[in-house]
């Protein structure tokens, strides 16, 4: 039920995100998505890959401060409201989001989102209970 | 371990009347010798007899780097360069090189200094010693080679850099002592890390004595975590010998200075004041038993202070805290004196950083403004732009309370702040004058 997402620390300047996206492009992993927090002097780039593993060994080997968090990502109809009501769900129960972001370019027929909670067992329980679609970490990794 | 039992502890009433003894010799011969000397004491109206307590030292002119700049090269020298049978220099970075140079009896005593230093970093002779201070000019490599040697221990002289190497050789030959300089050793440390190895398990290490650069006792934590081992300060300069003027034993509060060869003092670098024992200011040194370049008061530019308290290892002599910044490396900022030692004790004080570090003083109309940039490390990064912006927060703070002075804090990409083998270069003064 928990999605491996990788977390890289980049400097606000030219040039810092293509050199992760090409070095993982060399290493054959696959981006499944990817979304950037920042502020004027740093960014926090968070990606979704193919091989988790793979990408934090060799971001690491390359010298990036980078760190391994888990998510949960939920499929959701891709219809308005969809997201506002698994929001609704998650506040109810006092889960606090740290952050969520869409899930890109998928052939997937609902729409997905990544979403960063403050206790993802709990989440998790809660979302199940209402029978939202969590996906697990393989579907996601092989989309 | 004392290496030198009788005069390491020495009673102290026995150690000044021998350091008066010495003193009055030293004044005599460099009166004679050096026409220097001769000179600056000529213009005070004072002659070598004038000399007759410990006490009448700071009557004596001081002498700079510039004196020995002014004398270059062998100016200084007290001794036929027939004497001579070692010459070591500055690199002369910042103008002409410093030369200094030992007779056979000089390098007998520096050999001794650091025997016993290396002794009282826990050295002796079954250990094998890594010296990885640089061999040539500087001091650092062969000063520590001959005192290991002395010591009776199996050196390994591996110079600086070619880290990996050493980490292999280290790892092969069994390497116990490490001597190098303490930003090399927690460069050593994270090569390690990437090479996957691990000292306590893979390595034999147990001590390392470092110095050549000031540290903080943070970093020494630091060091001695991720080396596993027990780490000491240990100080010198060439003007007055190379390392083994002074060395930290295992109570590790202070370094003891060996007094039978050197007479410390604490000046106001503003003044040239000499002030109580116990106060902070600039170390000044005068040798007690060297031939070939006898030291009068010289002014070492290190900030630092003495400790008279009893030590309970038992030696006798003085110490002298670790050395917390230069008096001339002194930023200042906005009217405000900083040391870059003052914020890397800040910064390791957060406990969450790595200790690398920049700063950069600049000028913005007529305001000095100062960036410190800190390394991310992985056990400080967050995932989150919200704690990394907290931990902004908390370092600008505390430079705030201990500097008095605002900085601007920026988190960068480890590895962005260049290692240096030797001597790292943490600050960047682009004000113009
Ligand atoms: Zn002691």
């Amino acid at each position: 039920m928990k999605i491996k997402q990788i977390s890289i620390f980049l400097e606000n300047k030219q040039g810092r995100l293509a050199a992760v996206t090409k070095l993982l492009a060399e290493e054959g992993v696959n981006i499944r998505a990817l979304s950037i927090a920042d502020t004027s002097d740093f960014g926090i780039l968070r990606l979704i890959v193919n091989e988790p593993d793979k990408a934090y060994e060799v971001l690491k080997e390359q010298g990036f401060t980078v760190s391994m968090t888990e998510v949960i990502g939920v499929a959701m109809s891709d219809e308005p409201g969809g997201l506002a009501g698994v929001m609704e769900i998650l506040e109810k129960r006092q889960v606090n989001i740290e952050y969520l972001y869409a899930f890109v370019g998928s052939a997937y027929e609902d729409a997905l989102v990544i979403f960063r909670v403050e206790n993802i067992d709990d989440a998790i329980k809660v979302l199940q209970e209402k029978g939202i679609n969590i996906l697990k970490g393989e579907e996601i990794y092989a989309l | 371990m004392n290496w030198n039992e009788k005069y390491e502890t020495l009673p102290r009433e026995d150690l000044k009347e021998l350091q008066l003894e010495r003193l009055k010799q030293t004044i005599e011969r460099s009166f004679h010798d050096v026409e220097h000397y001769k000179k600056v004491m000529q213009d005070k109206g004072m002659e070598p007899g004038d000399i007759s307590s410990l006490d009448d030292l700071s009557k004596l002119p001081f002498t700079t780097k510039e004196d020995l700049r002014d004398n270059y090269p062998y100016g200084m020298f007290a001794v036929h360069l027939s004497e001579i049978v070692r010459i070591h220099s500055s690199s002369g970075t910042t103008g002409k090189p410093t030369v200094v140079g030992y007779t056979r009896n000089d390098l007998n005593t520096w050999a001794e200094l650091m025997a016993r230093s290396l002794a009282c970093g826990g050295a002796g002779r079954e250990d094998v010693i890594q010296n990885s201070y640089g061999y040539g000019l500087f001091t650092g490599g062969l000063g520590v080679h001959y005192g290991a040697e002395r010591l009776g221990a199996s050196v390994i002289p591996t110079s600086g850099g070619n880290t990996k190497r050493q980490i292999m050789i280290m790892k092969d030959y069994g390497t116990t002592v490490l001597t190098c300089t303490p930003s090399y050793a927690l460069f050593m440390a994270e090569v390690m890390q990437e090479m996957g190895i691990d000292p306590k398990t893979d390595l034999k290490l147990k001590s390392g004595i470092f110095g050549a650069e000031p540290w903080s006792e943070n970093m020494r934590k630091e060091i001695e975590r991720k080396l596993d081992i027990s780490a000491h300060d240990i100080y010198g300069l060439s003007e007055i010998i190379g390392p083994g003027v002074a060395i930290e034993c295992e109570e590790k509060r202070g370094l003891h200075i060996f007094e039978d060869h050197f007479i410390p003092e604490i000046i106001n670098p503003e003044t040239g004041e000499t002030l109580p024992i116990g106060e902070v200011g600039e170390l000044v040194f005068t040798s007690l038993t060297k031939e070939a370049l006898p030291m009068i008061r010289y002014r070492t530019r290190d900030i630092s202070r003495l400790i008279e308290e009893e030590c309970s290892c038992g030696r006798t002599h003085i110490r002298m805290e670790r050395v917390s910044g230069r008096s001339d490396d002194m930023l200042i900022i906005r009217g405000v004196n900083v040391f870059p030692s003052q914020v890397e004790s800040v910064l390791l004080d957060i406990g969450e950083t790595e200790p690398h570090y920049k700063l950069i003083v600049d000028r913005i109309g007529t305001l000095d403004t100062l960036e410190i940039q800190v390394e991310v490390s992985e056990a400080l990064f967050s995932d989150e732009v919200r704690r990394l912006e907290q931990l902004e927060e908390k370092i600008r703070k505390e430079i705030d309370t201990v500097l008095g002075i605002s900085a601007k804090i920026t988190l960068v990409e480890p590895k962005t702040i260049e290692r240096s083998e030797g001597k790292a270069k943490r600050v960047f003064d682009k004000r113009k004058y």
